[in-house]
């Protein structure tokens, strides 16, 4: 119809095999008239959709796309639509951090015989894509001014706190100390290069232990490590955060509890070194500068060009330190004292809030602004503990080729989208992959977005408990929080 | 050889422009408080107040860069031709506002691409198109080591002028024939006394830097140490094996090649590869020779410190920006490991003699 009265959209269809596509079949058989937007790929069943499917033809040209599949209870394999329901319903509440209409995107279910029901699907989902007109491309979408200023706002809140942090350390060597005999290896902190940079320590002697810090600068997850120690006894000095990525790594297999001996340290939050070079930066001189450091629970006080500033640990602390709920390791076999959480009211943090605040348009036209800086070499992905499959990963893969060497924008993007799906319900949002990135590019926004969906559809928190099953691998007959069949 | 030109503050912007009449002009801006290099635009100031995150190479040597383009025609009777198509070519350029370690890593560059017995006509017509004018240094960051590398932060190499910020403006020094044209716009005026100026800025930001280490036998003894696994094992403990370090390094000069194919027609693209990635040197067959990061590491190192030098007399392939220690998400630090091999190496020898 629409191809009668206006210029066609592109509408991409996936149909599974055993029903939709039998019912869009049916439906011509019958001479149903349908309008002609839509080009069907036929799937063997809904769960085969990967809803990176959907991401790459809606940031590839398509002005909607429409998931088609057989009626709960009754997939073919029995199951494959349940987990499929899932998958697509976190899709259409990530999608808008994007700047992608969640409308652009639908999915339902059309039996074989049901021919009526599949032209008024496909009829009232073309009918809805012509409302919304031709897809805005990301390549072209033009930056509003001052929209970098929204994103200025200064996380606040209360940090986590613990009165003893000073006398901590000995009492971790010590435990250390005791245990290093037994283990390959002890994955900690020393101090970096200069005054502000920690990096990660592996101490195999009680010599390296002599070279163990603990504080706020000990910004990295040593979890990070471990699925590549696996099959050596290893010893891991964990904050509250890095804990709960051992718990996720172990949900999944992806580690051995037994070959695994954690040290919870409790944390009063970490430093962000870029809110540090910006601050210094405004005061005339930068993070390279910096002759000496001290830092403690309250602040940091750095020396630099001569001059000595202090910051609060307010002005400095990552955001995600901000309302932080587990300050004490989740899980661990020496705990090194107890730090008091922060007060959390369910606040959402500074950057969901920014981009809650903005169009859809302008979010788009903030990613294309942010990723073009993006110079592909992956430290978000190396750097976060749950890609573990970092030598293999699809987005190195030429067959199936899902990224190309092309570094448009949106190549670039839809690699961030691979890393918010494939970590979509195991994500603690350690925030690893935006502090790696060495450009600085937010894409812990998309993480976020990924897991308040999660939170709302499944009331579920990665990471918390070893023997809870991740949303994403798990389904109910009938979803408490899933209202499907708007079509 | 016209005398040293001086370019006040004020005028920057306009020699810009003028200079941007002839020719692309790429300077260092600032994004998201990062600094990239990005084509000069009417209202950006150059963010010139420290180096660029990034390194200026992807102007000459971008990080895709579309050789060819190509489409597939099937005849009937099953006879398929191929037509090609030239990709773009490269319009003259010009880099403003590198520092002196960014216009030495293109010298590193030139003796693969065009200075021995490969001529890469890419590479060559890029770099034959750029010209660079080089920023000195004012004063050093805690990860610049130029000097341990026969650079500092007033070294000409590969610039074809060279500004040294003075009060009110830049001094300006040809460096090549090139560049000794660009000084002759009217908007310059004869430097004068402020070269003086200038010659004191360079040689307080030499004095700025701490000493250089000694790392002449960096190259033998990361030889020496090749087969040494455990060595390896442990200065790669912490590295994430991604690609910060080579894609920000001024240096780093491996590539891939890929054809994109879009249906019948596709293009042929010269990419940045990065030896950090397993893919790097995987093989059709599935082997991989550097299986593990310790390898790959080891590979990097080794070929800036040990086997370019060997093949370049004795010249290193890093230009001590630091852009690898001071972007690293896990804070690696390349002078660490080099001097842990000479130390390691020296150590060892030391006991031979005692046995």
């Amino acid at each position: 119809m629409s191809v009668l009265t206006g210029k066609e959209l592109r509408i991409v269809g996936f149909l599974c095999n055993w029903c939709s596509y039998g019912g869009a079949d049916t439906a011509g058989v019958g001479r149903f008239v349908q309008p002609t937007d839509l080009r069907i790929i036929r799937v063997p069943c809904s769960g085969r959709i990967d809803p990176l499917f959907i991401v790459k033809a809606l940031l590839n040209g398509a002005d909607g796309v429409l998931v088609s599949g057989c009626h709960p209870r009754d997939c073919h394999y029995s199951q494959g639509n349940f987990y499929a329901r899932r998958r697509l319903e976190v899709l259409k509440h990530f999608l808008p951090v994007l700047g992608i209409d969640p409308a652009r995107f639908e999915y339902t279910w059309v039996s074989a015989s049901e021919a009526q029901r599949w032209q008024k699907v496909v009829s009232s989902f073309t009918e809805r894509i012509h409302k919304l007109g031709p897809a805005s491309r990301l390549e072209n979408t033009a930056l509003p001014d001052g929209l970098e200023k929204r994103f200025a706002a200064i996380a606040s809140g209360e940090l986590p706190s613990d009165g003893k942090a000073a006398t901590r350390l000995e009492e971790l060597k010590d435990r250390i100390h005791e245990f290093l005999p037994d283990l390959d290896i002890v994955i900690g902190w020393q101090r970096g290069f200069d005054a502000l940079h920690n990096t990660p320590l592996f101490m195999r002697s009680a010599e390296d232990l002599e070279k163990l810090v603990w504080g706020p600068l000990n910004i990295h997850n040593t979890a990070t490590y471990l699925p590549s120690l696996r099959g050596k006894k290893v010893g891991v000095v964990v904050k509250g955060c890095d804990s709960r990525s051992v718990v996720e790594l172990l949900q999944e297999k992806l580690v051995d509890r037994e070959n695994i001996v954690v040290f919870g340290m409790p944390c009063s939050g970490i430093v962000d070194l870029s809110k540090i070079d910006r601050a210094l930066r405004e005061r005339g001189t930068g993070i390279g500068r910096v002759q000496a450091a001290e830092c403690g629970e309250k602040g940091v006080t750095i020396k630099a060009g001569g001059q000595e500033y202090r910051f609060a640990m307010e002005e400095v602390a990552a955001d995600k330190c901000f309302h932080c709920e587990y300050p004490n390791a989740v899980l661990a076999d020496h705990l090194i004292g107890n730090a008091s959480p922060s007060s959390s009211n369910g606040k959402i943090s500074r950057q969901l809030a920014a981009f809650d605040a903005m169009s859809l348009q302008e979010r788009m036209a903030y990613w294309r602004s942010q990723m073009d800086r993006c110079i592909r070499c992956h430290a978000c992905r190396n750097a976060c503990p749950l890609c573990v499959c970092k030598d293999h990963c699809i987005a190195q893969s030429r067959d199936p080729h899902w990224i190309s060497q092309e570094d448009t924008i949106t190549e670039k993007l839809m690699f961030q989208v691979v890393h918010a799906v494939h970590t979509a319900g195991r994500c603690t949002e350690c925030g690893e992959c935006e502090r790696a990135c060495p450009m600085d590019i937010p894409i812990l926004a998309m993480k976020r977005q990924m897991n308040r969906a999660i939170r709302e559809l499944f009331e579920y928190k990665a990471g918390t408990d070893p023997e809870a099953v991740p949303p994403l691998l798990a389904f109910q007959a009938e979803e408490k929080n899933i209202h499907e069949g708007v079509l | 050889m016209t005398g040293a030109k001086f370019l006040s503050k004020e005028k920057l912007l306009d020699w810009l422009a003028e200079l941007g009449q002839t020719r692309r002009v790429f300077m260092p801006v600032e994004e998201g408080g990062k600094i990239v290099f990005r084509p000069c635009t009417n209202g950006d100031t150059p963010a010139l107040v420290r180096d660029a995150s990034a390194s200026p190479k992807g102007v000459v040597f971008p990080s895709s860069a579309e050789l060819f383009r190509y489409t597939k025609t099937k005849a009937r009777g099953g006879k398929s031709s191929m037509e090609l198509k030239p990709g773009t070519e490269f319009e003259p350029a010009l880099i403003f506002g590198t520092r002196p370690c960014g216009a030495r890593g293109f010298t590193i560059f030139d003796r693969v691409y065009t200075g021995g017995k490969f001529n890469d006509p890419y590479y060559r017509a890029a770099r034959e198109n750029t010209l660079i004018v080089t920023l000195a240094c004012e004063g050093p960051e805690n990860t610049c080591f130029c000097n341990w590398v026969g650079s500092g932060p007033d070294d000409p190499t590969g610039s074809d002028v060279l500004a040294t910020p003075v009060e009110g403006g830049f001094v300006l020094e040809s460096v090549s024939e090139r560049g000794e044209a660009l000084l002759e716009s009217p908007l310059l005026q004869p430097a004068e006394a402020r070269t003086a100026e200038a010659d004191s800025v360079k040689s307080r930001a030499r004095a700025e830097l701490p000493p250089a280490r000694d790392i002449s036998a960096a190259p033998q003894s990361i030889r020496a140490l090749f087969d040494n696994q455990k060595f390896w094992d442990e200065v790669s403990s912490k590295c994430l094996s991604c690609g910060a370090c080579t894609y920000l390094c001024p240096t780093c000069y491996c590539f891939t090649i890929t054809d994109e194919d879009h249906g019948d027609s596709g293009k042929r693209l010269r990419s940045w590869d990065n030896c950090m990635s397993y893919q790097f040197s995987l093989e059709a067959s599935g082997h991989n020779p550097r299986p593990t990061k310790a390898h790959r590491l080891r590979n990097r190192v080794g070929h800036k410190f040990s086997y370019y030098p060997q093949l370049h007399e004795g010249l290193l392939a890093c230009c001590g920006c630091g852009r690898c220690i001071r972007s690293c998400p896990v804070s690696m630090d390349i002078r660490e490991i080099v001097l842990d091999a000479i130390d390691r190496v020296q150590a060892k020898n030391c006991e031979v003699v005692h046995e």
